[in-house]
């Protein structure tokens, strides 16, 4: 008798659930535009993950199983793999983003890479990776070692030195927009704003990237270097081991490690920077090349983002985005080797 | 007794001229690096033609920043209380369905060795280098297409956003937790399932308060991205919908108001001035949170 109820409480929901799917479905084919297709939808794909989780026995820790990943893979399967999959597509056709008529092949990729406004972005954010690798490196290790002497005050620098990198990028980029074109130039007299000039402007994203990220790469350098074992240190010490001699022979090959993973994450962080080079400069200044005007300051991820939705050509921006995915993976395997080596050596 | 105190006396000064640079490095440094949120905040606090005459100069009357906060704040494109309930809103379900989602998937992953949910941890690990930039535009076809053929909103709602951050925040968090929940020891959950606990329980009722400090640096990760995040909303939501953000709120203002830098400067102190408050109640959790979620 319990039997019976407990497969009737297990079917019935079953049931229901399935017939409101095949409803909604059914208004879904045939293009009714019923307002309860949607809830009737839900509705009933809710009633069948009951009726899983009700399903008695042994099978029942399987259910679980399947119903505790089923949210995540669920979104993750619309939001990133399914995309994924068709813009890989897309780049093979001429996508409007909305529809596509024919496959072109490889077209798109043969026309992007001669065009100069692409190779200029590409060449321009290799630049600036590269710039701002270095500078936020630098300015991390200098300041993280600052905060590990001891100073007086050093939890107020720490939290200072931080605060830039929780703020989004989009309003920082207003605010040091009003910085270049206001104060810079009412400090030095006469001086034109440094957004006016291709080159400039190049160095003026970099000062404000390096100032957003180096508080959050200098907080990773300052775990590697308490990381470092007292005893060691103090041995160091004890030898008669100076500051700057402790820092070269005993600190550095300590925390190589920290310096790969800094190294990369800047590598890869610089390299998609959008939000900051779209508030401050958004691509301009202009820059004459040959007989042809191209945005000076247009890095990848920008140039991405204006042909598709500026410019309206979808296919192209996304075959743009499929190269962008493909350095980034390169950049990344060459992470996971280099790591893997050091496991192996260690 | 005297040549000792003169002793005690040098060392006390040597060890504070030894100080003493670093120290003056040090706040000149945290000054320039804090003068860009000085300058918002004089700036936020003057009219139009006071920035003209000197935009470094501290503003003459303080009230001036409660008129230009009240302008923008009323103002439309910015609307603020209604952005900022919009990315609160946005923000805390996310994060409150990630945290749930991504631990229940991370703990079946941990817990079940078979094929399948190798599988799927790869996946999810592979994943994480897959920039936003290459799924953006057919992302929006997608909900498009879903929206079309379900009748459920995916663009402009919640409903959308939310689920693509809990796809495009799930990896991490996966991966975060996964690496955690190996470290606990099975017994745990044995004992209970032999007491006839059942999975569901087991996982809600022991492992789940477990997790608590992983859980924290995942809700601080994620948290500080999706509150600052300006792309995917300004693509899914637009610059002008019915729903805004704080970040798109601004940039639709800034679009409008070009160069009316007292109104924009008091914006951009609005948008700041959450997570300003936030970093001074918990800075050590959010510094912590985000330095463990690079090094993992």
């Amino acid at each position: 008798m319990e039997g019976k109820a407990k497969k009737i409480t297990t079917y019935l929901p079953a049931a229901i659930g399935a017939a409101m799917i095949c409803c909604g479905l059914y208004f879904d084919f045939y293009n009714r535009d019923f307002w309860g297709r949607g809830p009737l939808l839900a509705g009933g794909l809710l009633l069948l993950v009951i009726s899983l989780y009700l399903v008695p026995g042994k099978k029942h820790r399987a259910m679980v199983n399947g119903l505790f990943l089923l949210p995540l893979i669920g979104a993750f399967f619309i939001t990133v793999l399914i995309p994924f999959i068709f813009g890989i597509f897309y780049s093979f056709t001429d996508w409007n983003g909305i529809k596509f008529t024919q496959f072109v092949g490889l077209k798109n990729y043969g026309q992007m890479f001669q065009a100069p406004d692409y190779l200029y972005s590409l060449l321009i954010t290799f630049l600036f990776t590269v710039f701002n690798m270095v500078s936020v490196n630098i300015a991390a290790f200098f300041l993280a070692i600052l905060c590990t002497s001891g100073v007086k005050g050093r939890n107020f620098y720490r939290a200072s030195f931080f605060l830039p990198n929780l703020i989004g990028g989009i309003v920082l980029g207003y605010v040091w927009q009003f910085i270049f074109n206001k104060v810079f130039t009412s400090l030095v007299a006469g001086s034109v704003s440094m957004l006016t000039s291709p080159n400039l402007a190049f160095f003026a994203i970099l000062i404000v990237s390096t100032w957003q990220y180096a508080g959050y790469i200098m907080m990773i350098y300052v775990t590697g270097l308490q990381g470092v074992p007292k005893d060691i240190l103090e041995a160091s010490a004890v030898d008669g081991a100076g500051a700057l001699k402790t820092l070269l022979h005993i600190k550095l090959p300590m925390i190589a490690n920290t310096f790969t993973v800094c190294i990369f994450l800047t590598l890869v962080n610089s390299f998609k920077q959008f939000d900051l080079n779209y508030a401050i400069t958004n691509g301009a200044p202009s820059r004459i090349l040959g007989a042809k005007a191209v945005a000076s300051t247009e890095f990848l991820a920008l140039n991405i983002y204006n042909t598709a939705i500026a410019r309206n050509r979808y296919a192209e921006g996304q075959t743009k985005a499929v190269v962008f995915f493909l350095i980034l993976a390169a950049v990344s395997l060459t992470q996971v080797s280099i790591s893997k080596k050091r496991e192996v050596e260690l | 007794m005297k040549e000792n105190s003169r002793r005690n006396k040098t060392t006390w000064d040597a060890r504070h001229s030894k100080h003493l640079i670093p120290e003056l490095i040090g706040f000149i440094l945290s000054l320039i690096v804090l003068s860009p949120f000085i300058l918002v905040v004089f700036n936020a606090a003057k009219k139009s033609a006071d920035i003209v005459i000197s935009p470094v100069a501290p503003p003459s009357h303080w009230g001036q920043l409660f008129i230009n906060l009240k302008n923008v704040i009323g103002n439309q494109n910015f609307s603020y209380w209604k952005s900022f309930g919009s990315s609160l809103y946005i923000t805390a379900v996310s994060l409150i369905l990630l945290t749930l989602f991504s631990s229940m998937a991370a703990w079946v992953l941990v817990r079940n060795k078979t094929k399948w949910s190798q599988l799927i941890f790869m996946m999810f690990v592979a994943s994480m280098v897959i920039p936003f930039q290459v799924v953006m535009l057919p992302l929006l076809s997608t909900f498009r297409k879903v929206s079309e053929f379900t009748g459920i909103p995916m663009l402009s709602s919640y409903t959308g956003i939310i689920t693509a951050y809990l796809g495009f925040g799930g990896s991490l968090s996966v991966f975060i937790l996964h690496g955690f929940i190996k470290g606990i020891p099975k017994e745990l959950e044995e004992a209970a399932w032999i007491d006839g606990c059942s999975p569901e329980n087991t996982f809600f009722q022991i492992v789940f308060p477990l997790l608590k400090p992983v859980q924290m640096t995942v809700l601080i990760l994620n948290g500080i991205w999706i509150w600052n995040d300006y792309l995917l909303p300004s693509l899914m939501l637009g610059l002008n919908g019915r729903i805004k953000t704080l970040p798109v709120a601004v940039s639709s203002f800034v679009g409008s108001y070009v160069k009316q830098w007292d109104l924009i400067l008091a914006a951009a102190f609005l948008a700041m001035i959450p997570i300003v408050i936030l970093f001074l109640c918990a800075q050590r959790q959010i510094i912590q949170g985000m330095v463990e979620g690079a090094i993992k």
